[in-house]
């Protein structure tokens, strides 16, 4: 395996100079909106994505509550100076497909059947993008999740895997999910939880059987990384919330 | 595990058949495995978290400081800062209620100190028979996090009685983070609110009481 990924790396630059393996330098912090039950940042390079807890509380419209289980509603959305070109505020077909998306990959781990009729918003923020932005918004709404005191059986991590050309990288940029060369990009957003259970897994553009199984392995190897901020983060975050409060 | 860490949703913390999951664990095999983020804690072999975040989820027999948000035919609603609204029934009031005049007992906007009874799918039920139970006639109300009333009030009541000989003041912790502070005069409710928020802030802090007393001595200077 070693072998193989040195005569990649030979063959392949990123543009960026990384390893295939290497992500772009994270970081996360908790508490960062004092007003919510449960807060926090998580940035992949460039791109950083905030995200507040709030509940669980009281569902209105009552027609929309669920007497059996607790509801989880996420709401994603790229503010307009996130990007170099203004986007459009409010909700779009892209930003509320990503939030159903958030929905199904928090929901396997949280246990929320307690929380009859009531409700737990996640607003997902982009400040600042460059590709990646879901598993960003993914990974911070964990942690906010975390910090809010959701009961749950794991954290999870996500993190997007590309192929470029035929080349399996980690932790995709804008310029590489761009990219246009030999067969072009794929992006492959996957969420896990540190077992490696996958919760959430999406595809956009050809791969093949054994490419996808390579892009998953290496996802498992990365989201350790990941999962070791996330749980450094909330760690450390204890005291400095008690802190600032 | 005499020392007390924090802990991660799915982390072990702790090995062994002996070991029992208590609130927020669960067990997994050997494995006595968090479900949520907080500190853990062991005793007789129970394992339990003790959240560190979060919002206030109500408890039988807490005692609560809640207002009241609106009047129905046979009692008030009141919010407690839980999903589900409190109710304080006709029947849970020490006192002859006039059925048509129950605005002139508590109207909308009082605040009360009041218990929990009971928690049912419709919502929590409230009682105000009790000594030191009631409609708040005077004083201050304040909020902290929930999740300090425990450091707040101390190891039985130590801290809050600091604060109370300390100012002369009245407190009412109630258990979803609202304290009512009712001195003789303005300055001794303030000088209270200053010393609970040096307590809330501090809360992680080992050895608070004795820290606090100085606190307080100096503030007296």
């Amino acid at each position: 395996m070693d072998g193989e990924e040195e005569k990649m790396t030979e063959k392949f630059k990123r543009p960026d100079g990384r390893k295939p393996d290497e992500l772009r330098p994270m970081s996360a912090k908790v508490g960062v909106v004092p007003n919510a039950d449960g807060s926090a940042m998580f940035s992949f390079g460039d791109t950083i994505a905030i995200a507040a807890v709030y509940g669980p509380k009281e569902l209105h419209p009552r027609n929309q509550r669920d007497p059996e289980k607790g509801t989880l509603r996420c709401n994603y959305s790229m503010l307009s100076f996130s990007v170099s070109e203004r986007i459009r505020p409010g909700p779009s077909r892209r930003s509320m497909e990503i939030s159903k998306i958030t929905e199904w990959a928090l929901e396997p781990v949280l246990l929320i059947d307690r929380y009859e009729n009531t409700v737990i918003d996640v607003h997902i923020n982009i400040i600042q993008a460059n590709a990646s932005t879901r598993c960003a918004g993914i990974n911070a709404a964990i942690l906010a999740l975390a910090h809010a005191g959701i009961p749950m059986k794991n954290l999870v991590t996500s993190v997007s895997i590309g192929k470029l050309n035929k080349n399996i990288v980690a932790d995709l940029s804008k310029e590489e999910e761009d990219w246009e060369e030999g067969e072009g990009a794929t992006d492959i957003p996957i969420t896990m939880t540190p077992n490696g259970e996958l919760t959430h897994i999406q595809l956009d553009g050809k791969i093949t059987d054994k490419q996808l199984k390579e892009a998953i392995e290496l996802a498992r190897k990365v989201s350790k990384e990941i999962y070791a901020l996330q749980k450094k983060t909330l760690k450390e975050a204890c005291q400095n919330v008690e802190d600032e409060e | 595990m005499s020392e007390r860490k924090i802990i991660v949703p799915g982390e072990v913390i702790v090995s062994g058949d002996e070991y029992l999951p208590g609130e927020g664990t669960e067990k997994d095999g050997k494995d006595v495995i968090a479900l949520r983020y907080g500190i853990a804690e062991e005793s007789n072999k129970l394992v339990k978290v003790i959240p560190l975040s979060g919002t206030y989820m109500a408890r039988r027999g807490n005692v609560i400081i809640g207002k009241v948000i609106d009047i129905t035919f046979n009692g008030w609603m009141i919010d407690i800062g839980t999903a589900e609204g409190g109710f304080l029934s006709l029947m849970e009031v020490p006192r002859y209620v006039d059925k048509n005049g129950l605005d002139e007992v508590m109207d909308i906007g009082d605040m009360l100190v009041a218990k929990i009874v009971g928690i049912t799918k419709r919502g929590i039920d409230l009682t105000i028979k009790m000594r030191g139970l009631g409609k708040i006639e005077e004083g201050m109300i304040m909020k902290i996090n929930p999740n300090k009333v425990p450091r707040v009030i101390g190891k039985e009541g130590s801290m809050i009685n600091i604060i109370k000989e300390g100012t002369g003041s009245n407190i009412t912790v109630g258990q979803n983070g609202l304290i009512w502070i009712k001195g003789d005069t303005i300055e001794s409710e303030l000088n209270s609110k200053e010393a609970i928020n040096f307590v809330a802030e501090k809360s992680y802090v080992k050895g608070l009481t004795e820290e606090l007393k100085a606190w307080m001595e100096k503030k007296k200077k």
